[in-house]
């Protein structure tokens, strides 16, 4: 058997149960190297509990997970960073008023000298060229990441888990609250990785920020798996349709019909068609009449 | 930044305008420690200006001594503000381990020695029980603490009036071990004209070797991390039960070396000793600049938050004022000192 044959991470029908909720339910996957395995699902759909599990926050109820094809279980997040499986998480598990080097060798310091003194000369060397790899600069690394934007902590948190993580990558929504510009440098930053020999699973429920970047889909509904398909199989179209649930979509845009987002009217006139006249502020009719 | 010019990846990364530089005395400014720092320079000052024998050098073994013993707490208090939690049993859990030592050598006839190190025992374990029940029960460490607070308290009481009839322990002094031990927890050094209590000593190897954790330590990220964040702190793999539970441990630690001191200073311990200076160490080490919320503070600036009231409580006496008005005096010095705090940090990463 070929290295790229055998994923790095495998689960087979994993199921988690809190008491008698099945927040997850026979849920396959397979993370190779140098892919991007897209895991995308509506709110409640599972997607948190599967990444909980992958990395050792929570411990599966049914089920096999394998790495390197053995079965095996995380007792805690460190054993499962021991095994190669990093994680960003929504959050971005950062701890706000702590600097900006501190936050990223965190749990991992570099240590010099028989007393095992912290390397700070050294870590704050690292990060400043990991964070630059990423095309952001902060001249002070000092400062506490809280004050820092978004998109900067998005990125400490990722090149963190990039540079730790050497196999797999979890990522955990990562465009979610970042703007176009923004959520472009984490895509790029996640072909990145893949092309580097990572696996990555990138979780989302943007179907339109997955398909620029992924190889495999499953899209998780109710806390099971509705469709697992490689990229080949599968259009944009279909993956969104799957995504929101084709059906409910259809419906959605017939009951929608009437609404054509592309007219321009004063808010009176909209009540001809099927929607109810929504209650506007004033500057957005203000703004509609000017248009207009 | 020369590092830039050694790699070519690193020519391309955009350098953010909006995050500029701070100068030299902005960073200064935005440690925690600065509020206490001035708050002792003030309060020095003003000592100089209205006490007389303030300014005789005689008197700085006093003063420190009275720092010392407030010191010595607000260490390990500090550091568990830090870490997120409070100790509000730090002040009894003292009188407790000069009871337990004084109570089993008196009983058994043992060495004053075993006692001793028994207590040790015995305070590392209440330590660890705090910290063991903060996790067991999910409660704030407010609660936890409050109640061991109340169950030592009692214990004091209780056990002492059922061993001894009364209200402190016998006089320990002519027992086997005592001299050794009153060496090594109350003597006196003379430094010319000032004599230092040995407790000076241990207060600032204390915060040396506490500030030297917290900054260039593995463990002091830590303690960092699991105070701002715990289930990040844990996400990303930090032990935080360990720390934590380590952290009260430490502060047990230190209440049996605060209760050495008592137990062999005056030969015998009251057991009523102790309730409200668990707020004076959080008052310390609040003043040195840690956040209650924690995951912000310094250990430098708990020290002179001790040294702050040392200067006060004699201070006071020595300017001849009613002593009756130190607690208003502490009061006012908390709060001026937490706003001074907040505004030079706000001021200070503002630039």
């Amino acid at each position: 058997m070929s290295v790229a044959a055998t994923p790095i991470l495998e689960l087979e029908d994993i199921g988690k149960s809190y008491g008698n909720v099945h927040a997850l339910r026979g849920c396959s996957l397979r993370v190779r190297q140098g892919e991007v395995t897209c895991v995308l699902g509506d709110n409640g759909a599972g997607k948190s509990t599967l990444i909980k599990i992958v990395s050792g926050l929570h411990d599966h109820t049914d089920g096999v997970m394998k790495v390197d094809g053995e079965p095996c279980r995380f007792g805690s997040p460190r054993e499962a960073q021991a095994t190669g499986i990093a994680t960003v998480y929504q959050d971005l598990a950062l701890a706000p008023l702590m600097s900006v080097w501190r936050n990223f060798f965190l749990g991992n310091e570099i240590r010099r000298g028989p007393l095992r003194v912290l390397d700070i000369d050294r870590m704050k060397q690292i990060c400043h060229d990991e964070l630059a790899k990423m095309g952001i600069v902060i001249p002070d690394l000092d400062r506490p990441v809280g004050g820092l934007s978004g998109g900067q902590r998005q990125c400490i948190a990722i090149a963190r888990a990039i540079y730790f993580g050497a196999r797999v990558i979890i990522l955990d929504e990562p465009t979610a609250a970042l703007g176009v510009k923004q959520s472009g440098v984490v895509l790029k930053y996640i072909v990145k990785a893949r092309d580097a020999g990572l696996g990555v699973i990138f979780i989302t429920h943007n179907p339109h920020h997955a398909y620029l970047v992924g190889n495999h889909f499953v899209v998780l509904k109710l806390g099971r798996v509705v469709l697992d398909a490689h990229r080949d199989e599968l259009s944009l179209e279909q993956l969104t349709a799957e995504m929101a649930g084709g059906q409910e979509l259809q419906e959605l845009s017939h009951e929608l019909s009437g609404a054509d987002p592309g007219k321009v009217a004063a808010p009176a006139a909209v009540e001809h068609g099927q929607v109810e006249a929504p209650d506007l502020p004033p500057v957005m009719e203000a703004e509609e009449e000017r248009t207009a | 930044m020369t590092a830039a010019a050694t790699e070519p990846s690193r020519a391309e990364a955009i350098r953010d305008d909006r995050v500029a530089t701070r100068s030299l005395a902005a960073r200064m400014l935005s440690r925690p420690e600065v509020g206490s720092l001035v708050g002792a320079i003030v309060i020095f000052a003003l000592f100089m200006l209205v006490a007389v024998p303030f300014r005789n050098v005689a008197n700085i073994g006093t003063i420190l001594y009275g720092a010392s013993t407030i010191g010595i707490m607000a260490v390990p208090v500090a550091l568990l503000m830090i870490g997120g939690e409070f100790d509000l049993s730090a002040g009894v859990a003292v009188t407790t381990s000069g009871l337990a030592a004084s109570l089993l050598a008196w009983n058994f006839g043992l060495n004053v020695w075993v006692g001793v190190f028994l207590a040790l025992a015995l305070s590392l374990a209440v330590g660890a029980f705090n910290g063991w029940l903060l996790f067991k029960t999910g409660l704030p460490s407010f609660l936890v603490t409050l109640g061991t607070f109340f169950v030592l308290q009692g214990i004091n009481l209780g056990v002492t009036r059922l061993l001894t009839g009364n209200v402190a322990t016998a006089d320990i002094s002519d027992m086997d071990g005592f001299a050794s031990a009153q060496q090594v927890f109350g003597s006196e050094i003379s430094l010319g004209p000032i004599n230092l209590k040995i407790t000076v000593l241990y207060w600032v190897v204390l915060t040396v070797v506490a500030a030297h954790i917290l900054l260039r330590r593995q463990v002091g990220n830590w303690i960092f991390a699991v105070g701002g964040d715990a289930s990040a702190a844990r996400a990303i793999g930090v032990p935080v039960r360990a720390t934590k539970i380590g952290l009260f441990m430490a502060v047990g630690f230190c209440a049996w070396l605060s209760g050495m001191h008592l137990l062999f200073q005056f030969n015998t311990v009251q057991s009523g000793e102790g309730v409200g200076k668990e707020f004076i160490f959080i008052i310390a080490a609040v003043i040195g600049g840690c956040l209650l919320t924690g995951g912000y503070g310094s250990v430098v600036g708990a020290s002179v938050g001790a040294l702050i009231f040392g200067m006060t409580q004699l201070g006071i006496n020595y300017a001849g004022w009613n002593p009756d008005w130190f607690k208003a005096f502490l009061g006012v010095m908390l709060l001026l000192a937490t706003i001074v705090n907040v505004y030079v940090k706000r001021k200070a990463d503002l630039r």
